[in-house]
């Protein structure tokens, strides 16, 4: 697993390789005229745009990376607390669970206007959104990790005389962690996407409502430019995930060649 | 007076009863060992001593005390080592002691001061899955040393060794049980295993599970490589897979 991981990370070349390909091919496609030029424009100006907007951008980044980053602190307690919780009792689990998956088949789409009506233009209905997209991959990642954890560890805890809330500290929570990463790296993606769908359906700033203007005015290419700075923004957060687990679980990240030497030495 | 006794203790999962009037004593420095065919309850019993099950009927005395059903009492190994990935060997270690409220630090200082004498120094620092298999074995025990030096529960700890590894460490392991003075009780079903390293053995048959015989292995230690090979040792060998067969 941990080899899988690190092959994945080392092999970024091909991928970086794919991505200029394209940025060139659809340059030379600009280029040719074969599509007009207002409604792609090319990569260059793009750049161009992004370069000559940047200030405006940044302020529009700046809200939304809150509303995306409050709701995602708010997002990732509430799914802790749920997973913990319906841990606990198997007949919340039950009863709850299910309402959880429904929760999710509602389009964000659907209840980002009513937030609105309710909340008002400002923060409060955008970061709410967020929340509601953010709990879910980390309560059902947090649930999958508890009730995975081993049974025979969970009973030679229990044969240590440990208490309920031990066993959840010292057993429950780090044996999930794997799967709360999991959970979290899906919920940063979703969270800066959910801010800007709400900004996009009512508000006064965040690159949600810098997209609406733009694609009133017909600005194609600064329209691209935001789009490419939330794909940033959304990998940024990713990465940033990622470095964190691999603080939380350094276990997992050890070298082959280091645990032969272990090897050795022993014998 | 024994260090551990189990008195007349049944277990029933629904209809089915799985143990039946089990009685067994263990005395301080003993190693006896529980010999039986699989289903026969071995580790149901072991749950019973350990305090995770409550018997229907019949209770469990440590040093006198009863502690039927009472978990926390007596130190208990399972099939596998347990050792936690996201610990490092010396926080595994300590575990038993974290879970008791010592404090980290003291709990640390106190696993690691018997580490020498288990083998282990220099491993505090590594994560679990850096040890070899022998060498988890080794940090499993000294985990269960620690929650209690009066009583380990040992339930097959050995069976996932190579045969050579397993030698090694049933030497060590017997001198180690000496020197800390530690009473054990030990489920296997390799007779070689049982009977060079037990005072007694106890076989246990049938379904529901009883103890139909017991055995005493009336030999110095350490039993070596030569014993395993002599006419006495196949005569234990050959009552007990009588015994054995008896039972089915």
């Amino acid at each position: 697993m941990t080899r899988k991981l690190q092959n994945i990370t080392q092999s970024k070349g091909p991928a970086t390789l794919t991505i200029l390909l394209l940025l060139v091919g659809w340059q030379l496609v600009a280029m040719s005229g074969l599509v007009p030029g207002y409604l792609l424009p090319s990569p260059v100006q793009v750049l161009h745009a992004f370069c000559q907007d940047w200030n405006t951008l940044w302020s529009h980044l700046l809200v939304t990376l809150q509303e995306a980053l409050l709701g995602l602190v708010v997002g990732v307690s509430v799914g802790f607390v749920f997973a913990m919780v319906m841990d606990a009792w198997e007949g919340l689990y039950r009863a709850c669970y299910p309402l959880l998956i429904i929760s999710q088949t509602i389009p964000t789409v659907a209840i980002a206007p009513l937030l609105v009506l309710w909340f008002g233009y400002d923060m409060t209905p955008k970061v709410i959104l967020v929340v509601l997209v953010t709990f879910f991959p980390v309560t059902v990642g947090l649930l999958e990790g508890f009730r995975a954890t081993d049974r025979d560890a969970v009973a030679l805890f229990r044969s240590m005389g440990a208490k309920r809330w031990q066993i959840f500290c010292y057993l429950k929570v780090p044996s999930a962690l794997p799967q709360f990463f999991s959970g979290l790296r899906i919920a940063a993606a979703y969270s800066v996407v959910g801010a800007v769908i709400s900004e996009w359906l009512g508000g006064f700033s965040g690159l949600g409502v810098y997209m609406t203007r733009v694609k009133s005015a017909f600005a194609f290419e600064k329209m691209f430019a935001v789009i490419f700075l939330i794909s940033a923004l959304s990998l940024l957060l990713m990465a940033l995930v990622g470095l964190w687990e691999k603080k939380m679980m350094p276990y997992r990240y050890i070298q082959n060649d280091e645990k032969k030497e272990i090897e050795k030495h022993e014998s | 007076m024994e260090r551990l006794e189990i008195s007349k203790v049944s277990v029933s999962f629904g209809t089915r009863q799985i143990l039946q009037d089990v009685s067994l004593t263990l005395k301080e420095g003993e190693l006896v060992s529980l010999l039986g065919i699989s289903g026969s309850g071995k580790t149901t019993l072991f749950n019973v001593i350990a305090g995770l099950l409550k018997p229907d009927t019949g209770t469990v005395y440590l040093d006198g005390e009863e502690i039927t059903a009472t978990p926390g009492k007596v130190s208990y190994m399972l099939q596998k080592d347990l050792l936690l990935p996201f610990r490092t060997v010396e926080d595994n270690v300590a575990l038993p002691l974290i879970l008791k409220g010592v404090p980290k630090k003291k709990a640390r200082a106190e696993a690691v001061s018997h580490f020498r004498e288990f083998g282990l120094e220099g491993t505090e620092k590594l994560w679990a899955n850096q040890l070899s298999g022998g060498m988890r074995q080794r940090a499993a025990l000294l985990r269960t040393y620690l929650f209690s030096s009066r009583v380990a529960l040992l339930d097959e700890p050995f069976s996932a060794l190579d045969a050579l590894t397993k030698r090694s460490v049933h030497q060590w392991y017997l001198q180690v049980m000496e020197r800390i003075k530690l009473s054990t009780l030990f489920i296997t079903h390799d007779m070689d295993e049982a009977i060079l390293l037990s005072d007694r053995i106890y076989v246990l048959t049938g379904q529901p599970g009883r103890i139909s015989h017991e055995i005493i292995i009336d030999e110095p230690h350490p039993r070596t490589e030569g014993f395993a090979v002599t006419e006495q040792f196949l005569n234990y060998k050959r009552k007990i897979l009588e015994y054995l067969k008896e039972g089915q």
